[in-house]
């Protein structure tokens, strides 16, 4: 619980197998790697701002999972948590990041000019592109923890740095309790406008909690990007136009994280990053580059096909439906994005992205006019 | 603080420190720590001053909301109860969940016994409020479980269906609901079925554990109507109810189904006596004798229920102090129920309606749940006496109906007697 270290002490009056939580039902990252001495190790254990073992492993505890899909089922409070309880976060990163290691070191590269090609995406099958990342504010407790206080401090913060962005990203800030309904209705048909999280996952562990206090949403000008203040993480941040020019949506997205990160250091508040794990996030699987590149790709004839599936993991690519994670693909458009996040660069990632998107997208024309792609199947990169 | 350990020692019934201190090492740690908690005191990581932390409650409608000023959050917003709850946790869901236009929720919680001490500056008013007037400074809450003292209570079965009395038990010493561990949960858990494995006779029954339960005994459960589900009212998820959930969560009825208990649910127990048919009179009888041999259950082994002369029995929620009592009938009243003086008649009784599934549903047909609307201030013999009183007179309103002779609305009768 936010805030109760004292009650952290208070349950230390309890022996170890008392207060081990039952997770004989449970299929999450957390449930698999926890063990009862792991538990003893690090039970009396909290960060600087009072966030505790049991803290980070609620959501997972409440949540047991799905048999097909494998949920992490923990969270971080703040910076912290990832080295006092790395006894727990290590193994499930690594679970997680396949096989990344405690001893691994992960580079970061947002020098937009190293993507080669992405401005020639064929736009009759890739209808938009997008990508996103997350950043973390230094100093200030994550949303599973913060205060209110706190809460309004990174929004304070955040929209002055905003509000100092010029040319391409001149823009306005909308604070989600004061919006009118007709920016409402805008931002809405932009889709645009976060919702209070409704998913389990995120409620329990404390993300939603005295909502829509210093929530927001900014934008440019131009509607090309996209700031969420306050939602799962700090920031979440968006690049993305109509088309297939990736090249473009990453350009931009470069040059406008790497500017708000000059204003926030500025203000002696730099983003949350280090060597091993990246830009740190609130969930372990957003570390690393918290990125996620992705189009929005007409594949009606190769997703038919009996090995997309296949192709898509030695792209190192995922898809998802239109709607984002959990939803179906409507009338063949797929969300294609990469799959890492850990362990290697963004332009790395987008490039698999490009480059994938490009190769699947000559895949489904050879199959429009009835020739066979085994040729064109890549070997796992 | 201090006073929470006098309080065990001065509580009304008189268990004594010794056999406290016979019932096992953990009871014995319980009490050692706890005062080891009071004399530190207890603190709240406090980065920020308290009014950058102060929520906003403009949009919302609640009891808490109605009564935490700054001056109130400022004084209160670095104490913490022995145990570490903290005022923000207590009003984290009245924070969350602004409140209905028309309902008006009470918009906090409390973590264990002496948060409405701790807290008294805000749960005091709130008590005001919700409980019309009872000022927890000044009055005292009279507790009576001696059902003998029922007059009439046998309804016509031509009108009441069937007749239930629900109350909630919290075991001191341990925390409540939104704030306990794992560990104080299973240890309720096992507190209380230890105590209802020695009812016997006609309340001779069965736990079935929510972890452990089989697929037949979850239908037949549920086809009895006594299968709690988790909770999905953001006012129960916000306040921390549903952690760890079905850890340490079950259901115990006896072998007739006329006695039922929910264990761990929004309280630490929930006691339910009902029947079929207006005999009201048996099943407050019963909830009476099952409460009290209950009681000297947990007593044997050295355990209390949370009470206090102030507010009753401490329960979770505020608007549950008292005797936490509702005793109500589901009742069909083709005629009455579309007079326009219903609802003044109800009010004048000091009763309410719900629909037949119970808080926040509608009527079926013209089939109503009717029970009593007050908690705190009077016994529970003499809500239980309200409530009969108050049918008897609703069935006869209906039969003027039918006969085409009028009906009167009765004086409005006094709350707090």
């Amino acid at each position: 619980m936010p805030f109760g270290n004292t009650h952290n002490n208070f349950k230390l009056n309890y022996k170890n197998e008392e207060e081990f939580p039952d997770l004989t039902k449970h299929n999450n990252h957390m449930a698999k790697v926890l063990t009862k001495e792991i538990y003893a190790k690090l039970r009396d254990k909290q960060t600087p701002t009072g966030y505790t073992l049991d803290d980070v492993i609620q959501t997972g505890v409440d949540n047991p999972g799905h048999p097909f899909i494998m949920t992490v089922g923990c969270v971080a409070g703040d910076e912290e948590s990832y080295e006092v309880f790395k006894d727990l976060f290590d193994p499930v990163i690594c679970d997680r990041h396949g096989g990344y290691k405690a001893t691994d070191k992960h580079k970061t590269d947002l020098n937009f000019e190293n993507l080669k090609g992405g401005d020639d995406l064929d736009p009759n099958y890739v209808l938009s592109s997008r990508v996103r990342t997350g950043r973390s504010i230094k100093g200030y407790a994550l949303p599973p923890h913060n205060s209110r206080g706190e809460r309004r401090a990174v929004e304070k913060l955040s929209v002055e740095a905003l509000n100092s962005l010029d040319g391409e990203f001149k823009g306005k800030y909308y604070p989600l309790k004061s919006m009118t309904d007709a920016e409402q209705e805008q931002l809405i048909a932009d889709h645009f406008l976060f919702d209070k999280p409704v998913s389990p996952l995120l409620l329990a562990a404390g993300m939603a909690r005295d909502w829509p206090d210093a929530r927001g949403i900014w934008h440019n000008e131009n509607k090309t990007f996209l700031v969420w203040v306050n939602e799962e993480d700090h920031l979440r941040v968006i690049s993305m136009q109509k088309g297939g020019n990736m090249k473009e949506v990453f350009r931009r997205f470069c040059v406008g994280l790497n500017r708000i990160e000059e204003i926030f250091k500025k203000h002696n508040h730099g983003f949350m990053w280090n060597e091993h794990l990246g830009y740190v996030l609130t969930c372990p699987s957003n570390l690393g580059t918290g990125l996620r590149g992705g189009v929005h790709v007409k594949l009606p004839k190769l997703s038919e096909h009996p090995k997309f599936e296949e192709i898509l993991t030695r792209l190192r690519l995922q898809k998802r439906g239109t709607g984002g994670v959990d939803t179906a693909s409507v009338g063949g458009v797929f969300d294609i994005s990469n799959a890492d996040r850990l362990g290697s660069s963004e332009v790395e990632q987008v490039q698999c992205v490009v480059d994938g998107v490009k190769l699947m997208v000559e895949m489904e024309k050879k199959l429009e006019k009835g020739e066979a792609i085994d040729s064109l199947i890549p070997a796992q990169k | 603080m201090a006073s929470s350990f006098a309080r065990i020692l001065s509580s009304k019934r008189n268990v004594g420190i010794l056999s406290l201190v016979g019932a096992g090492s953990l009871t014995v740690g319980f009490l050692l720590n706890r005062e080891q908690h009071v004399s530190a005191g207890a603190q709240v990581r406090r980065v920020y001053p308290p009014s950058a932390e102060y929520p906003d409650l403009r949009k919302h409608n609640n009891c808490m909301a109605s009564h935490l000023t700054p001056a109130v959050y400022a004084k209160l917003c670095d104490k913490a109860t022995p145990n570490g709850y903290t005022l923000d946790q207590a009003i984290q869901t009245g924070v969350d969940n602004p409140g209905h236009p028309f309902i008006k929720t009470v918009g906090m919680v409390a973590g264990d016994e002496e948060t409405y001490e701790v807290f008294a500056d805000l749960f005091d008013p709130v008590i005001m409020e919700r409980h019309n007037g009872y000022d927890p400074r000044k009055m005292k809450h009279p507790t009576d479980l001696d059902a003998s003292k029922i007059r009439s209570g046998l309804f016509d079965e031509k009108y009441v269906l069937s007749s239930r009395v629900r109350t909630g038990r919290s075991i001191r010493g341990l925390s409540l609901p939104p704030a306990c561990t794992r560990a104080e949960r299973r240890e309720v858990e096992r507190v209380v079925i230890n105590a209802l494995g020695g009812l016997q006779g006609d309340l001779a029954g069965k736990y079935y554990s929510l972890t452990q339960m089989t697929e037949e005994e979850q239908q037949q459960l549920i086809d009895d109507h006594f299968l709690f589900d988790k909770p999905v009212s953001p006012l129960l998820t916000c306040a921390g109810m549903a952690r760890d959930w079905p850890d340490a969560r079950g259901i115990w009825h006896n072998n007739e189904k006329t006695f039922l208990v929910w264990v761990n649910e929004e309280d630490h127990t929930r006691v339910i006596s009902m029947e079929k048919g207006g005999n009201m009179k048996r099943v407050f009888e019963r909830f009476c004798r099952g409460l009290q041999e209950v009681e000297r259950l947990i007593q044997e082994k050295g355990w209390e229920f949370m009470w206090n002369e102030r507010l009753g029995y401490v329960l979770t929620c505020p608007s549950n102090l008292g005797t936490g009592l509702r005793a109500g009938v589901h009742i069909t009243l083709p005629r009455l129920s579309k007079d326009p003086r219903f609802p003044k008649i109800l009010d004048n009784l000091r009763l309410q309606k719900r629909g037949t599934g119970g808080v926040d549903t509608a009527a079926v047909g013209s089939t109503f749940d009717i029970s009593n609307l007050d908690r705190l201030g009077q016994s529970e013999v003499q809500l239980v006496q309200t409530v009969i009183d108050g049918v008897n007179y609703l069935i006869e309103c209906e039969k003027r109906l039918e006969k085409g002779q009028d009906i009167k609305i009765p004086a409005a009768i006094s709350q707090f007697k």
